[in-house]
């Protein structure tokens, strides 16, 4: 899976939990600046993402994910087939 | 992002029930466990009736349920380990929208010649145990954006009951953690509360913390002990639709024993 179609699912997700427009998700963004995504809506995107990707995002992995593309690196590193 | 109001003329929800509907109740085997099963049970609901040790207990809960309308499993699990609730939480079909934390034990005696061991495994029984069992059903719900949390706590809790300080200890934590996860979670439509029995016909209470319990049922305001349907009533009502705007409290079922704490 590439960086691109991870990036679609985690946008597709935080605009379901959030509301937010997919086309703000963009990799650089911070959770929690730029997509104002508090703590607990960070735990139901971890379960939605483990949901969809089939990984497992343990606690201390997930206080670690500031930016998208914390999370795509960690989703493809948990090992989300290519 | 916010929980579903319940609409003034009807009392349902505006947004209707998902159906088939779950609820998992720890220590369904016991006594207050199968009346809980028992006032939760109607049709169109699944209930997982948990057990440990006692299977005939819980095989009874499933049969009550049954004989309600509902459909209903027995799954064991020893809530001491550290990942049975994960486990037991994942055994619920489509996931629990109801969780009643009743499992608990007593290992009584006064504080000063109590071990370090009775202390700890009453509170890993009782509320280590209902801390897990919650966790792991919130993840659940937190998704679905609903769902009933209720910790069956303990006049012990709210008084202090002498022969009873890690059993008191344990369950006055349970409107703690109560308290905390309502705050955690209350933005989401999941409520968490407790339910705090008194002094119970057939209760836990009843087989230790003898001399305590006598003073204790002399100041019953009630002036007679409880039921255990008395007390499941109690937890129906909190895991209802209705009771969608309540949480984080302690809902003393105890004839007044313990009003005012």
């Amino acid at each position: 899976m590439s960086d691109e179609d991870i990036l679609t699912g985690l946008a597709e997700i935080i605009n379901e939990i959030t509301g937010r427009p997919t086309a703000s998700v963009v990799a650089s963004a911070s959770f929690t600046d730029d997509l104002d995504i508090d703590s607990l809506s960070m735990v139901e995107v971890a379960v939605a993402a483990e949901e969809r990707f089939g990984v497992k995002i343990p606690d201390e992995a997930l206080a670690k994910l500031k930016t998208v593309q914390d999370a795509i690196d960690f989703i493809k590193s948990a090992g989300v087939p290519a | 992002m916010t929980g579903r109001p319940v609409d003034d003329e009807t009392g349902t929800t505006r947004a209707p029930q998902q159906a088939p509907r779950t609820a998992l109740v720890t220590g369904a085997s016991g006594f207050l466990g199968q009346a809980i099963v028992a006032a939760l049970a109607e049709p169109g609901m699944h209930v997982v009736c948990h057990y440990n040790s006692d299977r005939a207990g819980a095989d009874k809960a499933v049969a009550v349920a049954e004989e309600r309308g509902a459909t209903a499993s027995a799954v064991q699990a020893d809530l001491r380990e550290k990942d049975a609730a994960i486990t037991l939480v994942k055994s619920c079909p489509t996931g629990p929208d109801i969780v009643v934390a009743n499992a608990g034990i007593t290992r009584d005696g006064i504080s000063l010649m109590m071990s370090d061991e009775a202390f700890e495994e009453v509170i890993d029984a009782n509320l280590t145990a209902a801390f897990r069992t919650a966790r792991a059903a919130l993840r659940v719900m937190l998704r679905r954006r609903s769902g009933r949390v209720i910790f069956i706590g303990s006049v012990a809790g709210l008084l202090g009951n002498p022969g009873q300080a890690n059993y008191s200890a344990a369950k006055a934590g349970l409107g703690g953690l109560a308290r905390a996860l309502a705050r955690e979670v209350a933005s989401r439509g999941i409520t968490v509360n407790v339910v705090a029995p008194g002094v119970l016909e057939g209760g836990l209470a009843g087989e230790g913390a003898a001399e305590g319990l006598k003073e204790l049922e002399k100041s019953i305001p009630a002036g007679r002990r409880g039921t255990a349907a008395e007390v499941a009533h109690a937890v129906a009502f909190l895991a209802g639709a209705q009771a969608s705007y309540i949480t984080g409290s302690t809902l003393a079922v105890d004839g007044g024993l313990a009003m005012g704490c």
